[in-house]
């Protein structure tokens, strides 16, 4: 622990209250830390945990209806908790600095970045505007932005998700600040970006001595960044200490089961795979051309480039990638969302990329799609034994019928069969995600392809969900598409795993092969940005029905 | 449910309902009040309101009740509001929805065609077609309804345009669903809270036409409406204002009682926005 005299920034015993009709009456309560200068602080929780509104209650952010309602915020000396607005705002950026999760939203579309960056000083500071130019581009190298002159000029939109991360960086540090807050902020990078960024946030703390206070749902973050952490559920911390106690001896229940929950990189043992290919995938590519005039000044892109794989009956293949990969793209040229331009699928014998719409429309229930997003998935205003009814009931199954079987496949992904009748806006996340799965399944599909299925779902719920489709295979004999960012998913549920840049598949093989012996450079490179890499390697398999 | 709760919190709403709701029982009870023909003479042309008991809102200028006109117009305007705002959402929504869903060239000839209809300043529209169809009740409303879908059909056109593309209408393609299947039973529920707010607009406007079409003697003569009583209060509005005055008060406080309850809808239906 700490030094307490050392401590730049202390909660005392927090507590903020929530408007009626929300799910608890208090956001936090009690929430007791402190960060010292020169140590980064990690706050480790689930959604709904409270952990951002931590963030928000110290920086007096917090959303209309919700308010502090006990404890302090102590920092140099002062109670923000009762600090007017006028003090507030000289805290803000130059006491105490935020960096949020989306860097494109935070930052503002229609002015460049070197002029954000240099609005922190013409408010704070007296700077003339050649003195403002000259600290702006020191802060821009100082976060390793390739060419900082050309960033400076740069607007949002013309950067990468890690540049303007970078920019976001950089502006935050703009004053020195005593306490940087980083609110999720790899969350949203790809996972080479991210080891990156991470390694930054890194670099500049131990130069600059700031205090950070890092905000993440991810262990592997933890593990690779954080000096202490502490561990919230509901509003309250559960635990908190030193990294390396918290992650190889938890005490508290909830970090146990947290901890059990992040997936290992050491895939489980190799299943035996038929030789009897369900999926054939030869030579598709797609490339998508926007604007222009009669083929001048035309944009192309390709998407998918000559990708050939093969899925056996009964396996599950993975296609990982980081965004712009193309794998998305893939995946809904298999459902035929998208039309392939060249290539083969194909399934049952039929080839799915020169099918005809209505032939598509037919077919469809050999090949199903599970989608990522568990709340734009699922149309609000049809009730969840409706929605995974819909399916059988086009292609022509009586209501009555359709709707008895939906209650089955309730119990069959672990739902309350009595809860067909809610809307979806009743279920959670983690049970959202299974209705699509419901869904899917209502056809009786061959083939699942899953897109980011697990994605978007806390890691505990990720695991229930993930042991659900691994028992599903197993039950319903299904071959599964897995599309995944996350090679640590990947690697408990895959038996093959393809590895997708710019369109093109770079290496694939037996999942094991792949994670333990990569042979193409990138996929290394994949492997090696990996968040607390030796902790999840360390780390044991949970025991996945195979 | 919770929309009719969230609608009842609001007392404009609230006040608004209520004001329609006493337009609404003017045009059912007036036949029982006032039981002869509206357009008979009754008695003294020109009587004052509140002058003689058995003319309590007074008679106009050739000697016709005007309350009883006032209750019978009420019928007159709900009729013409509601049927042509349903004509004007249905060309409105059908339009927008194929625009909006199949995007292209179908998007672009139908958005052209109602970018047409919009730079026709509506009112002359309305003009020209009453002048070529003539003036009953029947064209009139249909006309109403006709000049006044563009703007629906924008607003659904969006509302497409942004729900095409959810994850939850592609899960319905992967499903095996048609496009007209996905367009109503997929998008058009999630698409239709912000038209049917807009319908009160809608009808507001529709209501403000025939009035404007009738001040101009150019609606139909035959039936008892606001708009023919104000247009026949034209003639002696410096001395006898009351004849247009009277039915310009029960114009204001129908399209009043509409926005009211249509700014309440709004509310209720998209409870994120308000409070913004």
């Amino acid at each position: 622990m700490s030094d307490p005299f050392a401590a730049i920034l202390t909660l005392d015993g927090l507590s903020v209250r929530l408007p009626p009709g929300a799910d608890r009456p208090h956001a936090l309560s009690n929430v007791s830390l402190s960060i010292a200068a020169d140590e980064i602080l990690c706050v480790v929780g689930e959604s709904g945990s409270g952990k951002s509104m931590t963030a928000s209650a110290i920086m007096q952010l917090l959303p209309n209806g919700v308010s502090i309602d006990g404890g302090r915020v102590m920092f140099e000396g002062r109670d923000l908790a009762a600090a007017t607005a006028a003090e507030m705002r000289s805290v803000r950026g130059a006491g105490i600095a935020m960096i949020f999760q989306e860097p494109m939203t935070a930052l503002n579309p229609l002015r460049t970045i070197g002029d954000q960056i240099g609005e922190m000083f013409s408010i704070h500071s007296e700077l003339s505007r050649a003195a403002i130019r000259a600290r702006v581009l020191a802060l821009l190298e100082d976060v390793r932005i390739p060419d900082p002159k050309a960033a400076a000029r740069a607007y949002p939109h013309e950067l990468s998700g890690g540049q303007r991360q970078r920019a976001m960086i950089a502006m935050a540090l703009a004053l020195d600040p005593k306490v940087l807050i980083a609110d999720e902020p790899t969350t949203a990078l790809d996972v080479t970006t991210q080891a990156q960024i991470l390694k930054l946030i890194r670099d500049l703390q131990t130069r600059k001595k700031t205090a950070v206070l890092f905000i993440t749902h991810d262990f592997g973050v933890v593990a690779e960044i954080a000096d202490r952490v502490a561990v919230m559920q509901q509003g309250s911390i559960v635990e908190q200490g030193d990294t390396a106690s918290i992650l190889n001896h938890p005490q508290h229940p909830y970090t146990k089961q947290l901890i059990a929950a992040v997936p290992p990189l050491t895939s489980p043992p190799p299943r035996e795979l038929s030789d009897d290919a369900i999926l054939t995938i030869d030579n598709v590519s797609k490339t998508y051309r926007t604007g222009g005039f009669l083929g001048r000044g035309a944009r192309v892109t390709p998407a998918v480039k000559n990708v050939s794989l093969k899925l056996p009956r009964g396996a599950t293949l993975g296609i990982v990638g980081e965004s712009g990969s193309g794998k998305s793209t893939l995946a809904r040229c298999l459902v035929r969302l998208i039309d392939p331009d060249t290539g083969s699928i194909v399934l049952e014998g039929k080839d799915w990329a020169k099918m005809t719409r209505e032939d598509v429309r037919r077919e469809t229930r050999h090949i199903q799609m599970v989608f990522q997003d568990p709340f734009a998935s699922l149309n609000p205003r049809r009730k969840a034994g409706d929605l995974v009814a819909q399916g059988p009931i086009v292609h022509g199954t009586p209501p009555a019928k359709a709707l008895a079987d939906a209650k089955e496949l309730f119990a069959l992904v672990g739902l309350d069969p009595s809860a067909s009748d809610r809307f979806p806006h009743e279920f959670s996340g983690g049970q959202r995600q299974r209705i699509g799965l419901a869904r899917a399944l209502a056809l009786h599909p061959e083939v699942l392809v899953a897109d980011e299925a697990v994605s978007a779902l806390d890691v505990s719920v990720q695991a229930q969900v993930l042991q659900l489709l691994a028992g599903l295979r197993q039950r319903l004999g299904l071959s599964i598409v897995f599309i995944t960012h996350d090679l640590r998913v990947a690697a408990q549920i895959c038996d093959l795993v393809a590895v997708m840049k710019d369109g093109e598949v770079v290496e694939q093989g037996l999942a094991a092969d792949v994670f333990g012996r990569p042979q193409h450079p990138y996929t290394r490179a994949l492997l090696d940005s990996i968040p607390g890499g030796d902790f999840a390697r360390k780390h044991e398999a949970p025991s996945f029905a195979r | 449910m919770d929309a009719v709760k969230r609608y009842f919190r609001s007392p404009a709403a609230v006040f608004g309902l209520v004001l329609l709701l006493i337009v609404v029982a003017m045009a059912v009870s007036a036949s029982w009040i006032y039981p002869r023909e509206p357009l008979a003479l009754a008695g003294r042309p020109l009587i004052w309101p509140f002058s003689n008991p058995r003319f309590l809102l007074g008679t106009d200028n050739s000697g016709r009740d005007i309350a009883a006109q006032i209750f019978y117009g009420a019928r007159i305007s709900l009729l013409i509001g509601g049927v042509a705002t349903a004509i004007a959402i249905a060309i409105g929504v059908l339009i927008g929805a194929f625009a909006g869903f199949y995007g292209g060239w179908v998007d672009n000839v139908l958005m052209r065609i109602t970018e047409a209809f919009q730079t026709l300043p509506n009112f002359v529209l309305l003009l020209v077609l009453v002048a070529v169809f003539g003036s009953t009740l029947t064209t009139v409303t249909i006309a109403v309804g006709v000049v006044s879908w563009p703007a629906p059909a924008r607003l659904t056109r969006a509302e497409f345009l942004s729900l095409r593309n959810r994850e939850f209408v592609q899960a319905g393609r992967t499903l095996g669903m048609r496009d007209l299947q996905l367009i109503l039973g997929e998008i058009l529920p999630n698409a239709l809270p912000p038209v049917i707010v807009y319908a009160s607009v809608v009808m507001a406007v529709a209501i403000l036409l025939e009035s404007a079409l009738a001040f101009l003697r150019l609606s139909d003569p035959n039936v008892a409406s606001w708009g023919n009583l104000i247009g026949l209060g034209r003639d002696v509005l410096r001395v006898q204002w009351y004849v247009s005055a009277i039915p310009g008060i029960a114009i204001l406080v129908t399209v009043l009682a509409v926005s009211l309850v249509g700014q309440g809808l709004n509310d209720a239906l998209n409870p994120r926005l308000k409070g913004r």
